[in-house]
C-alpha cells in the first residue's frame, strides 16, 4: 500500500502542457529506458528541466496538462525524472488515466495559489493540498473509487497482479 | 430521455442502462498498439505475468510511427513487437502497410457500433463510421490484451451541427480547425462529439475521419459520426462482419450543442505552436516555408492526395520547399500510382516516403531546419513535433498545402481550384 500522501517542492508550467513537451516523440520511440528518456523531460520547453528536479518535486500548472499523444511514457518519464506528482487546473484525460496507471499523483486544483519554488503537501486520502510556503489549504475534487484504489498499489501493473480484474476491487 | 451515441453503445457493452459519469467494466471489441507504444505495453504485460491475450483475433499491431526503422534500438523494439505477436497469433501490419488508424478502418476491421481502444491517441478517429473509439495508455493496452476488458467513464456528449454548404477550397480539415478554434485545446475534454448536419451527411467517409481524427484536439474522449447508406456501404464493401448500426436517439440529451454554418467558411490555418491558433488563410499568405508535408491519418487519404496531384499537376514545388509526401496507406499509394497522381506529384518536385506516419512524430523522413516553417496536413503542431524545437509548424488542408508548396509561401488554394 502506497502513501497517499506526498510533500514537495513545485516546479510551475502554463496551459496546455502537451505530452510531446513532457517527453518529445523523438526520444520516446528509441528506447524503453524510462532513466534515459528523464533527462530530456520538458526540454522542449526548458533544455535544464531535468537538471532542476529532486527527487520528490512536483510540477504545477494551469489548465489541460497532458493534452496531446496517449504515450504513457509521459508519466513514466516523469517520475523517472524525480516527480511525484503534478498539480493542475485540469488534465487531459488520457494522461490523466495514465498517470495513475503509473502511480503518478495527479491533482485537480485552484493552481493559481501556487508559485515556483512553493512547497505543499497533497493529501489524496483527505482530498486536499496544502500549501506550506503561503500556509493555503486547496480542496481537490474526488477521484473515481477504481483510480484510488488503482493508486494505492502503486499503480496498474501492482494493482492488477493483485486482483486480476477490474471487477474484483 | 433519449440517449447519445456513446451512451446507447456503452449501454450495449454492459447490458444495462448507463448515465454519463457512471463507471462501467466492459468488453471491447478491438485493441490496437503502434511501435510507439506497443513495447512498453509487452513490457507491462510481462510485468503482470500475462502468460495469453484474451482474443489475438482481437488485437492488432501496426508498425507505422517509425517505419522502416532508422535505428538498430528502434528495430530492437520492432522485432520486441513480432516475437510477442508470433507467440500470440497476433496480427502485424509491417512497415510500409500505412497508418495504423487508417488500416483499422479501410481493411474492414471496425464495424459500426464497435468499442475500440488503441494505443494512440488518434483512435478516436474511427468514430467516422459510427464505432466508439478512443486512444489509451500501454499498461492499459497490456490489461486489455490479457483481459479484453477494461474500465469507461460513459462521458456526455458536445453535438456539433455543421450546417450550409463547403465552398470550393474549403475542406474537412478547414472545418475542424475552426473548431479547434472555437472550443479551444480543452473544450470538450471528457466528452464525446456528435459531427451532425448536412454538411457532414455530404462529406464521405474518408472525409469524415479527418473531422473525428481531430476530436482529440480538443480534449475529446471520442468524435463519431451517425451511420448513413454512405457509412454501410463503405462498410460492406471492406467485410462480411455483421453489424449493427448504433443511431443517437432524436430526443438525445447533450451537455452542449454547436451550430456552425460552413458555408462562409474559409481555408483555416492553425499557427504554431497550438492547434487551436486558428486564423482564417488571409492572415497566413505570404509566410515563406521550407517544407511541406501532406500525409497522416489526418490528411493521407485518397481524396488527399487527388487534391494535391490536381494542384501540382504541370506546376513546380517552389525550389526553397521540401514537399513530402507519406500515403496513410499502401492502397491510397497504389491507388494515386494508377491514376497517375505519384507521376503529377514527382515530377512537380515531391518526395514520397513509405505508407506510415512520415515526419509528424519528429522521429525521422523530414526533420525540419533550425528557423524552418513547415506547413502540414497533420493534427499537431506543437512546438519540436516533428524533431526540431527551432522550426515552426502550420496545419492546413492537403489543397492549402500543395498551394503552398508551390508558391512557396503559404497561399491561397481556392484560386488553384477554379
Amino acid at each position: 500500500m502506497r502513501a497517499m500522501r506526498l510533500t514537495g517542492r513545485v516546479h510551475k508550467f502554463g496551459d496546455d502542457i502537451n505530452t510531446d513537451y513532457i517527453i518529445s516523440g523523438k526520444y520516446k520511440f528509441k528506447t524503453l529506458d524510462m532513466q534515459e528518456l528523464a533527462r530530456h523531460v520538458m526540454e522542449d520547453l526548458d533544455p535544464e528541466f531535468a537538471q532542476k528536479v529532486r527527487p520528490g518535486d512536483f510540477i504545477a500548472a494551469g489548465k489541460n496538462f497532458g493534452c496531446g499523444s496517449s504515450r504513457e511514457q509521459a508519466p513514466r518519464a516523469l517520475l523517472a525524472c524525480g516527480i511525484r506528482g503534478v498539480l493542475a487546473k485540469s488534465f487531459a484525460r488520457i494522461f490523466f488515466r495514465n498517470a495513475i496507471n503509473c502511480g503518478l499523483f495527479v491533482v485537480e486544483c485552484d493552481t493559481d495559489k501556487i508559485e515556483n519554488g512553493d512547497e505543499v503537501t497533497v493529501d489524496l486520502e483527505k482530498g486536499e493540498v496544502v500549501n506550506l510556503t503561503k500556509g493555503i489549504t486547496l480542496s481537490v475534487p474526488p477521484l473515481p473509487q477504481v483510480m484510488i484504489d488503482i493508486l494505492r498499489e502503486g499503480g496498474l501493473v501492482n494493482y492488477f497482479k493483485k486482483y486480476g480484474s477490474f471487477e474484483k476491487a | 430521455m433519449g440517449k447519445t451515441m456513446a451512451e446507447k453503445i456503452f449501454e450495449k457493452k454492459a447490458g444495462r442502462p448507463v448515465r454519463p459519469g457512471d463507471i462501467v467494466v466492459v468488453p471491447v471489441d478491438w485493441a490496437m498498439g503502434q511501435d510507439g507504444t506497443t513495447p512498453l505495453a509487452i513490457q507491462s504485460f510481462e510485468e503482470m505475468n500475462g502468460k495469453s491475450v484474451f482474443r489475438p483475433d482481437r488485437i492488432v499491431f501496426v508498425i507505422d510511427h517509425n517505419a522502416p526503422s532508422p535505428l538498430e534500438s528502434v528495430s530492437r523494439l520492432h522485432d520486441l513487437m513480432r516475437s510477442f505477436a508470433r507467440k500470440f497469433g497476433i496480427r502485424v501490419f509491417e512497415v510500409g502497410e500505412g497508418v495504423c488508424h487508417e488500416l483499422m478502418m479501410s481493411r474492414g476491421l471496425v464495424v459500426p457500433g464497435d468499442l475500440v481502444v488503441g494505443a494512440d491517441s488518434h483512435t478516436c478517429t474511427y468514430g467516422a463510421i459510427g464505432a466508439f473509439s478512443t486512444g489509451i495508455g500501454s499498461t492499459e493496452l497490456a490489461v486489455v490484451m490479457m483481459t479484453g476488458k477494461l474500465w469507461f467513464k460513459v462521458p456526455e456528449s458536445l453535438c456539433i451541427r455543421l450546417s450550409g454548404e463547403l465552398p470550393l477550397g474549403v475542406f474537412a480539415k478547414d472545418v475542424i480547425l475552426r473548431i479547434a478554434a472555437l472550443l479551444g485545446a480543452d473544450g470538450a475534454t471528457y466528452q464525446a462529439i456528435e459531427f451532425h448536419g448536412p454538411v457532414v451527411e455530404r462529406l464521405s467517409v474518408e472525409e469524415r475521419a479527418t473531422l473525428t481524427n481531430m476530436a482529440v484536439e480538443v480534449g475529446a474522449k471520442a468524435g463519431m459520426v451517425p451511420p448513413d447508406e454512405k457509412t454501410i456501404k463503405w462498410v460492406k464493401e471492406r467485410t462480411d462482419r455483421p453489424f449493427e448500426v448504433v443511431l443517437p436517439d432524436p430526443d438525445a440529451v447533450y451537455a452542449r450543442t454547436l451550430d456552425i454554418d460552413c458555408s462562409g467558411l474559409v481555408p483555416q490555418v492553425a499557427f504554431p505552436h497550438r492547434v487551436d491558433n486558428v486564423r482564417p488563410i488571409t492572415e497566413a499568405l505570404g509566410i515563406p516555408i521550407r517544407e511541406a508535408f501532406v500525409g497522416t491519418c489526418t490528411n493521407g487519404r485518397i481524396t488527399d492526395l487527388e487534391v494535391v496531384a490536381k494542384i501540382l499537376r504541370g506546376r513546380k514545388v517552389h525550389p526553397e520547399v521540401r514537399l513530402i509526401v507519406a500515403p496513410a496507406s499502401k492502397e491510397a499509394f497504389l491507388v494515386a500510382l494508377e491514376r497517375g497522381w505519384v507521376r503529377d506529384i514527382v515530377e512537380a518536385g515531391g518526395v514520397f516516403v513509405p505508407p506510415g506516419c512520415g515526419p509528424c512524430v519528429g522521429t525521422h523522413q523530414g526533420i525540419p531546419g533550425d528557423g524552418w516553417n513547415v506547413i502540414s496536413t497533420a493534427n499537431r503542431n506543437f512546438r519540436g513535433r516533428m524533431g526540431n524545437r527551432e522550426a515552426s509548424i502550420y496545419l492546413a488542408s492537403p489543397a492549402t498545402v500543395a498551394a503552398s508548396a508551390v508558391e512557396g509561401e503559404i497561399a491561397d488554394p481556392r484560386k488553384y481550384l477554379g
